[in-house]
This record gives structure tokens, C-alpha cells and sequence, in this order.
């Protein structure tokens, strides 16, 4: 009997972990039309293949070596496939806590589930770097991104063994839940040191310093692409319990989606008070991007804040995310999607505010695990796009700036409809 | 004959186009233009930033009538379009030279 609930068991919590990774996979469907709404029609075709094309590198990277950095194992997944049952059955009999203990899953299903974290974080950079970089440069980034810089900060946090020994879980009481700062701002700080070296897209600035709005094509996808997102981060966060099977665990899997959509519609509010207060209008683009700061912002610890509680991280983030797009703007860091905002300044408050609810982390834990993870995020990949840079360079030119970088890059546009004779 | 030209609001054409049929003009060409007169552009917001939209969204409406119908064709324009806000548009009437019917050859005043 004990070993036919063992199997169930077993079942269930492998099944939890590859619906909620589907759903997490989707969430590149989310950010591939939140970034192609918010950019110009000519730019279209480039940021969707962008996004696709980043999933399946990131997919591959992970495959070859970036689970091996982040969790050990072997390099191409090799002996993932292999399960023992008879030594599984064992290790269910010998758990501490017996039924209710940790979670034992398929490993092939912790795979899935990490892969789609890396994806996540490299979409982060592609909306920032929108409508002027160069499609190969990204992609080559990309490899790295997903193949070495993420997986190496992964495993000082999530990883069994950390890369070169670092453990900075361990070390500093640091928690992150399901990645404020190890997916989303380690994905903004990667896209900040390429904005650094790209510059703004021509005609952001004026002559005279004057910030000058560049509207985005697609409001109607934007905000799908939000709604997708949203829906996506069930999974992210729910998954992230990593276990279903018991009453304890199953319950903070609810709480877990409760406070994640409330967090949302907490961001959503704050940023849209916000944005009337400050432009007299109700501003789309920010509220998007305020629903989506108060995700980012309750993802380092979903489990433990009350419903209110949640909502009110959610709503101080949202608030938070509009000072932070404005002021980027203002020192010249233009992200056509506010990207660094939504993912970089609100997963650093997440982080910082993980301590007000979740027992045995402290303030200065939390920070220095995040300075931590946004220094080497930060300066590996400033080495990396700077090399990239001398070789082949990062920007288009300025003429399929001008004319697109749809048919510079990918010899196709969008809408063809409109242009043709 | 003459070339009557009708600068109006796009959401005036339905009403303008049965003031029309209703003197009895059966053919019109529309087109949606853009431009500004006295009302210039408008701004817009976007993440803040304000940004000025130069030329405005109009429809044009081209109608060739024979003399004797000029008056009344601009006469029920000028009614029909009119919402007494500024950005109505304008009436253009210009000399019209020749007129063929490309079905029948017919020609002048027959082809209208």
C-alpha cells in the first residue's frame, strides 16, 4: 500500500513540475508580445524572432552544460533519462519526515522546469536592447547568457554545490524563492551593461537633451502579451514549491498563486495611481509594466506574506517602477520596454523586502546576495558584450536603424500589406 | 461642370454622403487624407513623454457636378459637415474640363 502511494506520490509532484514548466515556457509567448507591441511596426519581425530564437538557445544551451554548471550532473543531460525504481522506493522510505518530506521527482522534469527559469531571463534583455542592436550579437550573448553567466549564479543559490564553492544561500541567510533576483534582475543587469554599450535608439534624445516618446506599435499586444505573462507566473511561482503531495505543501501552493496574482493586481494599481498622478492620464504602457513589477516583486517569497500583504509589495513595486522608468530615461538608459525597471529595480525591492515576512533572512542577507549576483551578472556580461562589440559589433547602422531593423535583419516585414504596390 | 472637393471629418462622411443622395448626387470619390489647417495637430502622452501629432486624420470627398448643381452640392456639405468646432474642414471648387464615361465614351455633361 505505502509503496503504491509512493508512486502516486512520485507521479504528482513530477506532473506538477511539468504542467507548471509548460506554463513558465508560455510566459516566452508572453514576453515575445508584451516586447513586439511596445516597439515600432518596423521592428516587428526582428523582435519576434528574436524571442523565439533566444528560447531555443537558451533550450540548447542548458542542454549542454548550463544544468551541469547550476546543478551539477554531466554535460549534455547524459543519464538524465535513468530512473532506479528500487532505489527510489528507498529514498522515499529513508525521508526524515517520512510522507510529508521533501519532494522526489523525475529528473528529467527538474530540467524542464529550470530550463524555461534561463529562458525567462533572457528575454529580460531582449526588450531592452530592442530596435537597434544587432540580431547575431544577441544571439551570441545569448549562448553565454544561458550556457555560463546565468547557470554560475544559479548555482551559488538553487545549485547543490555552488560554482567555486560560494553557497550564498548559506552564507547570508539569503532567500529567493523562485528568482526576483537570480532570474529577473539577473536578466536586468545583463540588459543594462548592453544598453550601457549600445546607446539610445536614434531620436530618443533630442538635440537638446529633450526626451522624446517613441509610442509603441501595439497596445491590443502588449497587453495580451502581459495577461500572458501573468498567467505564466502560476507556474513560475507555484512550481517553485517543487512539491504538491501533501497537505502542507499543496496548501502553500495555493497561497503561493493567490499571493502572486494578487501581487500583480497590487503593481497594476500602484503604477496606474502613480502614472495619473504624475501625467494626468491613465498611462497603458505603465500599467502594464506595473502589473508585471508587482510579479517580479513578490517572487523572492510568495509563500510566506498574507493576501494583503502581498498586495501591498505588489502596489509599493508598481509605484516604484514608474520613478525607476522615468529616471533611466532621464540619465539617458533607453529601454524601450522597461525592461531593467520592471525586472531590475522591482527584484531588488523584492529581494529587500523578503525579510518583513519570511522568518531567519535579515536585510543586509538580502542585499548582499543581491549585490552579489548584480555584480557578477553585471560585469560578466559587460566582458562579454564588450568582446562582442570589437568583433563584429553591436548596433546596426544608422541608415537600417532608419529604415528598420526588420527588413535589415531579417529581409521581411511585418505587415507587408501596407507596402505593397 | 465642376470639381467639387470636400475637406471633412472622418466621422461626418456617413452623414455628408446621405445629404448627398439625397439632392440626387449618385457618385463620389472618398478618400482618407491627412493635413492640418487652423486646428494644427494635437499632442499625445506616451510613458510621460509628450509627442505632437503634426497632421490630423480627414476625408476627402470629390464629387463632379454639372454648374447648375454646384450651389446646392455645397450648400448641403456646408450643412451636413458642419459641428461648429474648429477642424470642419474646407470646400474647394475648381473647373472641370472634360468628363468621360469609360464604358460608353459618353462625354460633358451625359458622363456625370
Amino acid at each position: 500500500m505505502e509503496e503504491n502511494i509512493f508512486h502516486l506520490q512520485y507521479a504528482m509532484d513530477t506532473f506538477y513540475f511539468l504542467v507548471c514548466g509548460a506554463l513558465v515556457m508560455w510566459m516566452a509567448a508572453g514576453f515575445a508580445m508584451l516586447e513586439s507591441g511596445l516597439v515600432r511596426s518596423k521592428n516587428t519581425t526582428e523582435i519576434l524572432t528574436k524571442n523565439i530564437t533566444l528560447y531555443a538557445t537558451a533550450c540548447i544551451m542548458y542542454m549542454v552544460c548550463g544544468y551541469a554548471f547550476m546543478y551539477g550532473g554531466n554535460f549534455f543531460l547524459s543519464g538524465i533519462a535513468d530512473v532506479d525504481v528500487a532505489a527510489t522506493m528507498t529514498s522515499f522510505a529513508e525521508r526524515e519526515d517520512g510522507f510529508t518530506g521533501g519532494s522526489i521527482y523525475s529528473g528529467a522534469s527538474d530540467f524542464f522546469f529550470q530550463v524555461v527559469f534561463v529562458a525567462t531571463a533572457m528575454s529580460i534583455v531582449s526588450g531592452a536592447v530592442a530596435e537597434r542592436m544587432k540580431l547575431f550579437a544577441f544571439l551570441l550573448f545569448a549562448v553565454v547568457m544561458t550556457g555560463f553567466i546565468y547557470p554560475v549564479e544559479g548555482s551559488w543559490t538553487w545549485g547543490a554545490e555552488g560554482f567555486m564553492g560560494l553557497n550564498i544561500d548559506d552564507k547570508f541567510g539569503f532567500k529567493d524563492f523562485a528568482g526576483s533576483g537570480i532570474v529577473h534582475m539577473a536578466g536586468a543587469a545583463a540588459a543594462l551593461s548592453g544598453v550601457l554599450l549600445l546607446g539610445a535608439r536614434k531620436g530618443k534624445y533630442g538635440p537638446n537633451g529633450e526626451i522624446n516618446a517613441i509610442p509603441g506599435a501595439n497596445l491590443p499586444m502588449a497587453t495580451l502579451g502581459t495577461f500572458i505573462l501573468w498567467m505564466g507566473w502560476f507556474g513560475f511561482n507555484g512550481g517553485s514549491v517543487l512539491k504538491l503531495g501533501d497537505i502542507a505543501n499543496a496548501n502553500t501552493v495555493a497561497v503561493v498563486f493567490l499571493n502572486t496574482n494578487a501581487a500583480a493586481a497590487g503593481g497594476l494599481i500602484g503604477s496606474m495611481i502613480v502614472a495619473r498622478l504624475l501625467f494626468k492620464k491613465f498611462d497603458l504602457t505603465m500599467i502594464l509594466n506595473g502589473a508585471l513589477a508587482g510579479l517580479v516583486a513578490i517572487t523572492a517569497s510568495p509563500d510566506t506574506p498574507s493576501a494583503l500583504g502581498a498586495t501591498l509589495i505588489g502596489l509599493a513595486a508598481g509605484a516604484l517602477v514608474v520613478f525607476s522608468i522615468l529616471g533611466l530615461e532621464k540619465v539617458r538608459i533607453d529601454d524601450p520596454v522597461g525592461a531593467i525597471s520592471v525586472h531590475g529595480a522591482a527584484g531588488l525591492f523584492g529581494l529587500l523586502v523578503v525579510p518583513l515576512t519570511a522568518e531567519g533572512t535579515t536585510f543586509l542577507g538580502q542585499l548582499a546576495g543581491g549585490a552579489i549576483i548584480f555584480t557578477w551578472v553585471f560585469g560578466a556580461s559587460l566582458i562579454v558584450w564588450l568582446i562582442i562589440k570589437v568583433i563584429i559589433g553591436l548596433r546596426v547602422s544608422e541608415e537600417d536603424e532608419f529604415q528598420g531593423v526588420d527588413i535589415a535583419e531579417c529581409g521581411m516585414e511585418a505587415y507587408p500589406e501596407f507596402t505593397r504596390k | 461642370m465642376k470639381l467639387v472637393t470636400a475637406i471633412i471629418k472622418p466621422f461626418k462622411l456617413d452623414v455628408v454622403r446621405e445629404a448627398l443622395s439625397e439632392i440626387g448626387i449618385n457618385g463620389m470619390t472618398v478618400t482618407e487624407v491627412k493635413g492640418f489647417g487652423r486646428q494644427k495637430g494635437h499632442s499625445e502622452l506616451y510613458r510621460g513623454a509628450e509627442y505632437v501629432v503634426d497632421f490630423l486624420p480627414k476625408t476627402k470627398v470629390e464629387i463632379a457636378v454639372s454648374d447648375a448643381e454646384v450651389d446646392k452640392v455645397v450648400e448641403a456639405i456646408t450643412k451636413a459637415a458642419n459641428s461648429g468646432k474648429i477642424g470642419d474642414g474646407k470646400i474647394f471648387v475648381s473647373g472641370l474640363e472634360q468628363v468621360v464615361r469609360i464604358r460608353t465614351g459618353d462625354t460633358g455633361d451625359q458622363a456625370l
